[in-house]
């Protein structure tokens, strides 16, 4: 199925770090040096191996290198396809599994001004996730602050497993800066493999990693929650990307039913979590994890779970690009409703990212 | 509605309870420092026996991580999943509107009104020097 939908807003794509020499420029002059002296590598995550075919699509892989680094390339594949009018850039770099908070610091600074300048600058339809580092709250804070005053940010990005859960107070001086300036949390999928990927402990396979991903959501769902976080910062927006989705009607059943028996221990959580989900948080659409929609049945099955949402105001449209999630144009699932369809493209991000009304594209959509 | 002599006072003292059963209906009664209450001994969600609930007070936290106790012994815990309910009113803490079990009136009646009617006591003697426990029904 082709698919284009003019002024759809893209939630979660990739542009890739094209290698370490390209952030030297953005760093300060001790750890550009350092980087020498020390002979530092890439710093490449085992989140997305380079030749897993999630990764990268075929046909966005490049001959060389990581695919996404090219903007040209983003244009042809991720924007102009699908008549996007804006699309919001995760760059995933492996800032967060350092264990320095000093390195994790300087190179989240250094992401975040190469983001500006290399695809900010040069495309009005992009706008970027601020990379801080979670191994320091503080350093965090301060990178928030220093890129918040470019509008073009609109999200703080966390990934979906740190050190600790991620609705512990320890991290709150975050969540106040995102609610201070209408920045969303954005969790994405990946590890800082400081904690093994899996609640059981670490897997053989990359399968395991990948599809236990969902668990780790899960239970972040679960903390900031059972936390308080959204008692204590009512207009935050978390938007959970690459998560997944139809794991989420039955979590919040498990998650409800328990509450209603275990609240005393959370007395703050005065709403059903399922109340505080509709509310507050957001998932975006790709992975699509539910029932292929090339038959009636699938499709039948697909909107089933979505009904179970009991929301329509819950998916972001997103391509995950350049990982392969599908093929050719076809990111939504068939048989959508057109009236989800819109919410899904425009009116969910719109009300997700509140910052993205502050800048409207410059040019045309093309 | 009809009122029903359910158990003589003394039978049931502050922070007492007692089960009894009006017309085929198990009803837990409760006294809180001299006053009365009454709930279907049946849990809303799985039937648990109410009766058999700790009694515990209302906890509520403005934030996190403040909690503000109040109605010390008003709240009764389901001994079987812990859902509470309000002992005065029989509403669910988790969803008032839609979750609750049946509150039945109660309140002390003297041995002299009792005798004269137009209670009910079907199983419980009266004389007119007690006071009694009546529950409407």
């Amino acid at each position: 199925m082709s698919f284009a939908y003019p002024g759809g807003i893209d939630c979660d794509i990739h542009p890739a770090v094209p290698s370490l020499q390209a952030l030297l420029p953005y760093l300060d002059e001790h750890w550009r040096e350092q980087v020498a002296v020390r002979g530092m590598d890439e710093l490449a995550s085992i989140a997305y191996p380079a030749n897993s075919p999630l990764t990268a699509r075929p046909d966005w892989k490049p001959a060389k290198g990581p695919a996404g680094a090219d903007l040209v390339r983003l244009r042809r594949e991720a924007l102009d396809p699908f008549a996007t009018s804006l699309a919001i850039c995760n760059c995933l770099y492996g800032v967060q599994l350092l264990f320095s908070e000093d390195m994790a610091a300087a190179f989240a600074r250094a992401v975040n001004d190469w983001m500006a300048k290399e695809w900010l600058d040069r495309d009005p339809r992009l706008r970027a996730s601020i990379v801080v580092p979670p191994q320091s709250v503080e350093r965090a804070v301060d990178e928030i602050e220093r890129c918040a005053k470019d509008s073009r940010f609109v999200q703080v990005l966390l990934l979906v497993m740190g050190d600790q859960p991620l609705g512990k107070r320890h991290y709150w001086p975050i969540y106040a800066a995102a609610e201070r300036h209408g920045l969303t949390i954005g969790i994405h999928a990946g590890s800082a493999y400081h904690n093994p990927p899996t609640p059981v402990g670490w897997p053989s396979y990359y399968t395991e990693d990948y599809v236990g991903q969902a668990q780790a959501f899960q239970s972040q769902l679960t903390s900031l929650i059972c936390e308080g976080v959204f008692n204590r910062y009512p207009n935050l927006k978390v938007a959970l990307l690459e998560s997944g989705f139809t794991w989420l009607p039955a979590h919040l059943w498990r998650l409800t039913k328990y509450w209603r028996g275990l609240r005393m221990e959370i007395p703050w959580v005065d709403r059903a979590p399922t109340d505080i989900v509709r509310s507050n948080v957001r998932l975006s659409l790709q992975p699509v994890d539910g029932p292929p929609t090339s038959t009636k049945e699938g499709r039948d099955s697909l909107l089933r779970i979505i009904d179970h949402l009991q929301s329509d105001e819950l998916l972001l449209f997103s391509t995950d690009y350049p990982h392969w999630q599908f093929d050719g144009n076809a990111v939504l699932p068939e048989g959508l409703p057109p009236d989800l369809i819109r919410k899904i493209m425009i009116d969910n991000p719109l009300a997700t990212y509140s910052r993205l009304a502050l800048t409207a594209a410059k040019e045309p959509v093309r | 509605m009809s009122r029903h002599v359910v158990a003589a006072a003394r039978d049931i003292p502050p922070g007492g309870r007692k089960l009894v059963t009006v017309r085929g209906r198990p009803i837990a009664v409760f006294n809180l420092g001299g006053a009365y209450y009454g709930l279907l001994n049946r849990c809303p969600h799985q039937g648990g026996s109410l009766c058999e609930g700790v009694l515990t007070g209302l906890l509520q936290a403005p934030r996190p991580g403040e909690y503000v106790y109040s109605r010390k012994g008003e709240i009764l815990r389901c001994p079987w999943h812990g859902w509470e309910f309000d002992i005065r009113t029989g509403q669910s803490y988790c969803d008032p509107e839609r979750i609750r079990t049946r509150a039945y009136p109660v309140e002390v009646a003297a041995g002299q009104t009792v005798v004269e009617g137009p209670y009910v006591a079907e199983t419980i003697a009266v004389t007119v020097e007690e006071d009694y426990v009546v529950v409407d029904v």
